[in-house]
């Protein structure tokens, strides 16, 4: 079971995307709220974190503070989750103490015309990254060694196919066929379209 | 073919059987039953003898029973391996007193009669499945007549009467005669988009195939008339179009509408072919010589073998499910395995070359990297907590999970082959399963620090990564406007959601709890989202039970594309949401406040 960790030690990176999230709601009242949140060590708000000097003050905040985790407030994690793992990485933090806060996509876009209840749910939303980010805890992705030969079942034309652009890769190809040769229903037919040449 | 045959690196096993596949990506152990041929494969040289004293005659299944075969035949001339086979249910014995005709006959010696099947262990790191598809029974189509009346044949049969290697040579004939029939009836759609005594789907090959029959007969017998009755022709692929119009050129007649009732003409053996002509709205009668049902693809009889042996899913025609319909339509659900061909939907030789060559590089990023990265999210097993109870290995759609409530073996977790939907973290009673990275406290701190300040102004989401979460970002791309109420949390998957997160939730007084997940047929997790379901429906009993209206939990699917449903689903909910009480929010805390959820963390503010 994981536990609280006690000494974490979080740094918040507020994104302002250009107007994209800075144009909907409050970014510094924002910052300002996530400063105040228990073990946020930093807060910081950045015009573009995603830039290489946006990542060049994370790096050097992580350093600077000795930051355990980091979140970073901006777009959708389906889309930079792997730029910030890699850019805490780089500096030696595991990628997976590293979390984002969405208040774009599912913020700043989707209540463009209501500031304050836009800012109310970024201020939510970074809550609930820095609540999760207490408990994260690193990752490791295991590495499992891979045996270097292909089974392929069915010897009609794709597996006949398959199996020849596998071995022709290099690597060795066992090709299992039911029936006592193989071809498959391929090789029942007359001549084939568009082409109109012979199947065999 | 003969490439296979003769190439170095690949192993041939023919007329052999995948009987067990254990293990995972990259480490596959696989036993293969070998039959006994009762021929040395490497040793013959198809002379042929040992057929010409064979005794057993039997119907050729290559020539559509159109012709014969002995009990030890080649299947056709140009098999690989280029080898006799011995049937052993046709031959007479397989003890030399009794026959023993062929093993005489053998000059080289190659016939055994003591041969045995023979299981090949194999270790492997990926596998192709290129199983097929089979042949629509068009049998039961019962005003086709096609077992009624022997000049009823199929588009299979019809492949072999034209085939130059065929029991004619070519020479097409129609079957009670013997002459050439000079009028040709073709039947589109014989098992495809037949929702009730067929299969719904179109089945991709057979116009074209039909067109291409068409040009042959042209070709062969210029004079003869050809008459196709189909329902739309879809003759959608590079070059097909070309086709279609050269058939028209050269005289063969379309005629839309699909024939109601085939009679013979019990002098002649011509048939009457009844058929509402959509075009014309006529009913027409047009007597052939020959008439050729074009039938459709169905999924093979032995799917669910393959299917059970590698933790695969279909869809519900049958075919194989893919890991997802546009972005990785050649990989499988289970990691380490690929489609290719009919397997995965009908399609014809170019599209299954495609898709062969696309499997082989999928599979071929694996084996050259020599190595791979497991999941990091996977569930880890805390066995003093854990009772052996099963529920975990029987919701994991991967079969990851291992344990025995006879023997209380605890639970263990393959890692290499979860792939981190938390299904059973959400399925343990005990909390013996922590997902890594989703764990229970991470959940709960995320739903605590939602709802510490206003809960009942909040609605609480949870999203799973790949098709909601990423749904409600479609929304966010569009700019879909909906109230800022709610709050999102994400999981790798709806199954994820566990029971005691809602419970908590309506405890700590929310207003309005959604789950929502990817469609049944997209699931992630090949249907882990229908321990989801289950879950909800669960919750809303126990809900109404206590007196809470179940509405308050709400269960929604919404797909990545599905921005405009994500938006519109806020909006409803939030309207919903505001219907719900203050009295009503108290309610529910104090009829809940006995309910335990296991929370084992304090708050921190």
């Amino acid at each position: 079971m994981a536990s609280e960790n006690r000494d974490v030690r979080i740094g918040v990176f507020v994104c302002e995307c250009g107007l994209n999230i800075a144009g909907s709601l409050d970014c510094e009242e924002v910052r300002q709220y996530a400063e105040g949140l228990a073990d946020v060590v930093v807060s910081v708000r950045n015009r573009y974190t995603c830039s290489d000097p946006g990542q060049q003050e994370i790096k050097r905040h992580i350093i600077e503070h000795r930051l355990n985790r980091v979140i970073v407030a901006s777009c959708s994690p389906r889309l930079h989750e792997p730029t910030f793992r890699q850019c805490v990485a780089e500096v030696g933090l595991n990628p997976y103490l590293m979390e984002m806060a969405n208040i774009r996509e599912q913020c700043s876009w989707v209540h463009l015309h209501d500031w304050q209840g836009a800012t109310r749910k970024a201020k939510d939303v970074v809550s609930m990254a820095v609540a999760r980010a207490r408990f994260l805890e690193p990752q490791e992705e295991a590495e499992i060694p891979v045996k270097k030969a292909a089974l392929v079942i069915g010897g009609g034309i794709a597996g006949i196919q398959a199996a020849l652009d596998l071995a022709d890769a290099g690597h060795q190809v066992y090709l299992v066929e039911k029936q006592p040769s193989i071809g498959g229903l391929m090789a029942q037919l007359d001549k084939t379209y568009p082409t109109m040449d012979c199947s065999i | 073919m003969m490439d296979v045959g003769r190439h170095p690196r690949i192993k041939l096993l023919a007329y052999s059987e995948v009987e067990h596949v254990s293990g995972y990506v990259g480490n596959f152990n696989v036993k293969v039953r070998k039959k006994a041929r009762y021929v040395d494969e490497k040793e013959c040289n198809s002379c042929g003898e040992c057929e010409q004293v064979c005794p057993v005659v039997k119907p050729d299944e290559f020539q559509m029973g159109f012709s014969s075969r002995r009990a030890i035949y080649k299947p056709f001339p140009q098999a690989v391996p280029s080898a006799y086979v011995l049937n052993e249910e046709d031959c007479l014995g397989t003890n030399p007193i009794v026959c023993g005709k062929c093993q005489e006959r053998c000059e080289k010696k190659c016939i055994d009669y003591d041969m045995q099947d023979e299981v090949i262990d194999l270790e492997v790191g990926v596998i192709v499945v290129a199983v097929g598809m089979d042949v629509f029974d068009p049998t039961h189509l019962d005003e086709y007549g096609y077992t009624r009346y022997e000049n009823v044949i199929t588009s299979l049969e019809f492949e072999r009467l034209i085939s130059a290697g065929g029991p004619t040579e070519g020479h097409l004939i129609r079957p009670t005669d013997g002459k050439v029939p000079r009028k040709i009836g073709f039947i589109q759609c014989v098992g495809s988009r037949m929702e009730k005594r067929g299969n719904p789907y179109c089945s991709n090959i057979c116009c074209m195939n039909t067109i291409k029959d068409s040009l042959l007969l042209k070709d062969h017998y210029p004079d003869v008339d050809v008459n196709v009755f189909y329902i739309d022709i879809r003759a959608f692929g590079k070059g097909f179009e070309d086709l279609y119009r050269r058939s028209k050129e050269e005289g063969v007649r379309y005629v839309r509408g699909l024939p109601g009732d085939i009679a013979e003409d019990p002098v002649t053996n011509n048939l009457i072919v009844t058929v509402e002509n959509t075009t014309t709205g006529r009913v027409e009668r047009h007597e052939m010589d020959l008439v050729v049902l074009s039938t459709g693809a169905t999924p093979r009889t032995d799917s669910d073998l393959v299917q059970r042996l590698l933790t695969l899913s279909r869809t519900s025609d049958g075919f194989f499910l893919e890991a997802h319909p546009k972005l990785r339509p050649v990989d499988a659900s289970t990691k380490g395995v690929f489609f290719a061909g009919c397997a995965e939907a009908p399609k014809d030789i170019k599209d299954s070359v495609t898709q062969a060559s696309a499997a082989a590089a999928r599979a071929t990023i694996i084996l050259n990297s020599g190595k791979i990265h497991a999941e990091a999210i996977t569930s880890m097993v805390d066995v003093s907590k854990c009772t052996a109870c099963e529920l975990c290995t029987r919701v994991c759609p991967y079969r990851a999970i291992t344990s025995d409530r006879r023997t209380k073996t605890p639970a263990t977790v393959v890692e290499a082959a979860c792939a981190g939907c938390g299904s059973c973290g959400a399925e343990c009673a005990f909390g013996a399963i922590t997902m890594r990275h989703f764990s229970d406290e991470q959940i709960y701190a995320q739903i605590d620090a939602v709802l510490v300040e206003n809960p009942g102004d909040k609605m609480l989401v949870f999203a799973c990564n790949w098709c909601s979460y990423a749904g409600a970002d479609f929304a966010g791309t569009s700019r879909l406007q909906y109230p800022p109420t709610s709050r999102v949390i994400r999981t790798m998957c709806s199954g994820r959601v566990d029971e005691k997160f809602v419970i908590h939730a309506f405890k700590l007084g929310a207003a309005l709890v959604l789950i929502s997940g990817c469609h049944y047929s997209d699931c992630h997790y090949i249907d882990a989202n229908r321990s989801t379901q289950r879950r909800v429906d669960r919750l809303w009993d126990k809900l109404e039970r206590k007196g809470i209206r179940p509405e308050r939990l709400q269960l929604e699917w919404i797909s990545a594309a599905e921005g405009q449903k994500f938006a519109k689903t806020m909006r409803e909910l939030d309207e919903m949401r505001m219907a719900v009480t203050a009295q009503e929010i108290e309610h529910t805390r104090k009829v809940l406040a006995s309910e335990r959820t296991n929370r084992s963390h304090v708050q921190v503010s």
